[in-house]
This record gives structure tokens, sequence and C-alpha cells, in this order.
């Protein structure tokens, strides 16, 4: 069974983080990184190609962090297989110990680093959970039974809290809800009142939702993390901290401690997820100031 | 509508390198519409490739050429002045070109045009993509927007998460075409038809290439 899951319906604060494998096949950097956070984190985020660009798979990254003897969720996306690759990559994921999938449609590839490749989009993340929900009950997505006891997930999506208009991403929740995912990891959220609103929204639909957190970098980071994340609000205060603090770095990381520690006084949530792109190795300092 | 944009003249030129007399062949419909192979384009083309030192042995607009039997017909009265030429430039669509090799046998046929979509003229010069073709329309909710052509990812279930600000992740001068699905459904007091699912499609209908065929009242399709 899934720790995350376990540890999620315990009832406890989960703190996850993602870590983004290399682009080559030497993983020593990686594992560092996974190294790093060990015991300190409850579970780490493999991405897939994120932002389109080529990288070790997701799959190979999970097995990095099994290795260590830790937690992975693996990202899949529906942006480079269609839907028998994906399922056979599932089945293959569970049979070497990846509990956690989480399922996401993919950014385009125009936006990457290989941008003359064919988009494949087969299935969508909706499609993604229909098929792993589908290899769960002993049957593939076109109905073909399964050999031997089918795989147990724990399906997880993600989700826009600052999206606008949120009646519109709630619907989307609500199908991936249906679809089978139990764990929502949202987009990062600054502003506390914008966490609490999506979170009585999504009550009734009795998942566990992980809020996301980009420590912020520097004011021009802010500034970028404000245009890329649909409908994101940073504050004129946090600008402001930003603006003055004479380490920003330190200062983002304290952002972040602060939001995390009042998520957690508050129940706000049942965890964070921490999305360092790329500056993985400053998660330690962030997980010493709470 | 079929929409064609008039390849560089490079390209055609380094097409017809070494081939001297030239037949042309527009189209009276979709080209024409396009400004890509109409009357117009075709007078036009005839004066560059002259230009360029190549002789022009004669001209048709079909209409349209894709239309088999009949453009076999029409092309019948040039049958002499296409023999006598090196190479056939198309100033129609793919379809168009191909229907040329058919008919043509063993004569080379080049096209003057790329293929872009099937779409719509939204105002003189200006098209977009408005279907793919899947083989079964999924627009039965009357909301008339299809996801498949106008979501770069062609997505069944969105927005994604890169909707930002109303705008597609990928084409940002492009309003996200869920977005505007949600909008017109809400508009239309039929969201519920946007809380549905929409199950992964069937690709098995549509095993290229596509065969359709209407025979006494009876359709049998592939498409
Ligand atoms: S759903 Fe879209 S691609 Fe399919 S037939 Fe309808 S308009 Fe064309
Ligand atoms: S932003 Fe909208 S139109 Fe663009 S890829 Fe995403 S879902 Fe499709």
């Amino acid at each position: 069974m899934s720790r995350l899951r376990e540890l999620l319906e315990s009832g406890r604060f989960v703190i996850t983080a993602e870590v983004g494998p290399p682009k080559g096949s030497d993983v020593n950097d990686f594992r560092e990184k996974v190294n790093l956070l060990k015991g300190r984190i409850d579970a780490f985020n493999v991405t897939d190609g994120q932002g389109a660009s080529m990288r070790l798979s997701s799959l190979a990254g999970c097995l990095v962090v099994l290795s260590e003897g830790e937690e992975p969720v693996m990202q899949i996306t529906g942006r480079d297989r269609n839907r028998i690759a994906i399922q056979s990559e599932l089945l293959g994921a569970y049979a070497l110990g990846v509990r956690n999938v989480l399922a996401i449609t993919g950014d385009y590839p125009t936006l990457g680093d290989n941008p003359n490749a064919k988009p494949v989009y087969d299935l969508d993340s909706v499609g993604i959970l229909l098929a792993a929900s589908s290899l769960m009950n002993g049957k593939d997505l076109a109905g073909n039974p399964l050999k031997g006891n089918p795989p147990k997930f724990y399906l997880g999506a993600t989700a826009n809290p600052n999206f606008s208009p949120l009646e519109l991403e709630l619907i989307k929740v609500e199908k991936k809800v249906s679809a089978g995912a139990r764990f929502f990891q949202t987009q990062a959220v600054y502003d506390l009142r914008v966490a609490e609103q999506f979170i009585k929204r999504v009550a009734k639909f009795n998942v566990k939702i992980l809020l996301g957190i980009i420590p912020l970098r520097s004011v021009k980071s802010a500034q970028f993390i404000s245009r890329m994340i649909p409908g994101v609000k940073i504050s004129k205060e946090l600008m402001h901290r930003m603006e003055v603090a004479e380490d920003p770095k330190l200062e983002g990381l304290k952002i972040a401690a602060d939001f995390i520690k009042k998520v957690r006084e508050h129940g706000l949530a049942h965890g964070v997820h921490i999305m360092a792109i790329g500056a993985e190795k400053t998660v330690p300092v962030l997980l010493e100031m709470l | 509508m079929i929409i064609t944009k008039g390849k560089p003249l490079d390209e055609i030129l380094s097409e017809l390198e070494g081939l001297e007399k030239i037949f042309i062949v527009g189209c009276s419909l979709c080209a024409t519409a396009s400004k890509t192979g109409g009357e117009e384009e075709v007078e036009g083309m005839k004066r560059k490739l002259e230009s360029f030192g190549k002789k022009i042995t004669g001209s048709i607009v079909l209409d349209p050429v894709c239309n088999l039997q009949k453009s076999r017909l029409d092309l019948k009265r040039y049958d002499s002045e296409i023999k006598g030429s090196d190479a056939v430039l198309c100033m129609a669509c793919g379809n168009g070109l191909q229907t040329l090799g058919e008919i043509l046998g063993d004569k080379p046929v080049f096209p003057a045009n790329d293929t872009l979509f099937l779409g719509e003229v939204k105002r003189f010069g200006v098209f977009e993509e408005r279907c793919l073709q899947c083989g079964r329309c999924l627009l039965t909710s009357g909301v008339a927007i299809c996801p498949l052509s106008r979501c770069p990812k062609g997505i069944l279930n969105g927005p994604c998460g890169g909707a930002n600000d109303g705008k597609c992740e990928v084409a940002q001068d492009l309003k996200c075409v869920w977005i505007e699905i949600y909008e017109k459904l809400k508009a239309m007091g039929r969201l519920g038809d946007f809380r549905k699912i929409n199950y992964p499609l069937d690709y098995s209908i549509k095993v290229r290439p596509g065969q359709h065929l209407v025979r006494r009242g009876v359709s049998s399709e592939q498409a």
C-alpha cells in the first residue's frame, strides 16, 4: 500500500517535494538531491519531462528514490505516449514498487527543448486517471482482462486554486475525482484566503489536498511566477519583503516557511508540496525553518 | 474549406530545376478562396516562372481539381499541351495534387502550395482551423466549438493547467478554446454537458486512408 496514502489518511501533516530528473543518464546529482531530503519529507514527486524538456524518465527517477528507501510519486503526462504506452508504463512502475501516480496532461512540446516533437495527447489527465483506474479494476482501457493481481495505485492529479473562474477549475477537479484521483497537488499559492476558499469548495469531494509552494528567489522570480501561473497573486506586501530583503533567497524561504506554518496550524490543507524548480538543494533550509 | 498557403518561389523553382516547359493547374474552389490557386494567382505564377526562363505551355483552373472524373474530362482538351510539358505545377491542395497525379500517369506533378488545414475564412486573408475530421463528430452538446482542432493538445477534458487569463498556453494570441466552450455552454444554460467526462476517442474508426461510399441511399464508412 502507498505510504503517502497511509500518512495522508492518518491525518498527519504531509510534506512532499518535487525533484526533477537530470538531462542525462548520470543520476549521481539526482541521488544527492534525494539524500539531502531523505527522512525529512514524506514523498518525492518525480517530474515527467517538465516544461516539455527531454529528461531522464520519471519512472527511472522513481527507482532511484525507491533505492534510497524513500517514497516516490510518479508524474505521468499524456504528451509523449499513447494509451498503450501509458498503461504499460503504469504496470511496469507498479511491478517495480511505484505506488503513487500523478496524472498530468503535459506541457506542449513547442514550449520545451525538443519543439519539433510530435505531440501525442491520446489521453489527457482525466484519460490517464481513467486508464489507471481501469488497470486497478483488473482491466485495460479497452476492457481486456489483466493477469494476476491488479495494481493498487494511489492516484493524484493537479489543481489550481488561483484559477478564475474557480467554478471551471472545480468542475475539472470533480471530473478528476470521478476518474479516480484521491489526492491533489496544487499550483503554487501565496495567499491564504485563496487557499482557504479552494479547500472549502473541494471539501465535498473528500480528497487530500497538498498545497503547492514555490519559494520566491528574487523580485524577478516573483514577477515570473505571477506571469506563468494562471491567476496567481503575489501580494504587494510579499513583493515589498522581497525588494528590501538583504538576502532575497533566504527571505523567499522564510515567506514559504511562514505560509506552511500557517497552513499547518490552521489545518487548512492535508499537507504541502514544495516545488523548488531546480533549487532543490535549498529545500532543507526551508524545512529547518518549520 | 481546405486552407492552403503558397510555397516560397525559391522552393518552387528548386523543385522545377532542370524542367523547362511547365503546365499550370489552379482550382476554382478552396485554392481560389485561399488566394493560392485562382485565375489571378495562376496568371501571376505564369509571369513569375516566365521571368525565370520557364516556358508555360498552358494553364487551366479546374472546377474543382479534386473531382476525379470531371477533371479527367476537363483536362482532355489540354492533352497535347500537357504531353509536351516537362512537368505540371499544381496550385491546389494536397488532395488536388494527387488527383492530378492519378489522371496524368507518369507526368511529374509538383505542388505550388502547402496545405494547412480544414478551416474557416474569417475575413479576407485570415483563416482558422476548425475540424480535424475525427470521423465521429463529438459536438453533440450544441456548443459547436471543436476542441480537437482548436485546442493545440486536442484534449477532451479541458482546459489544461496552462490556460492563463483566458489565453491558450501554446498560442497566446488565441483564447483557450476550453474556456470558450465553458462560457458558451454556461450562457446556453447547458453546463451539465461540460461536467460529463469525455472518454478517450476511438481511433479504430479513423484508420487511414479514409474511404467513404454513398450508393443508392446506403452509406458505408471507414473515414
Ligand atoms: S469533433 Fe471536431 S474534428 Fe471531429 S468532426 Fe466534429 S468538428 Fe470535426
Ligand atoms: S490552454 Fe486551452 S486551448 Fe490551449 S492547450 Fe490548454 S486546454 Fe488547449
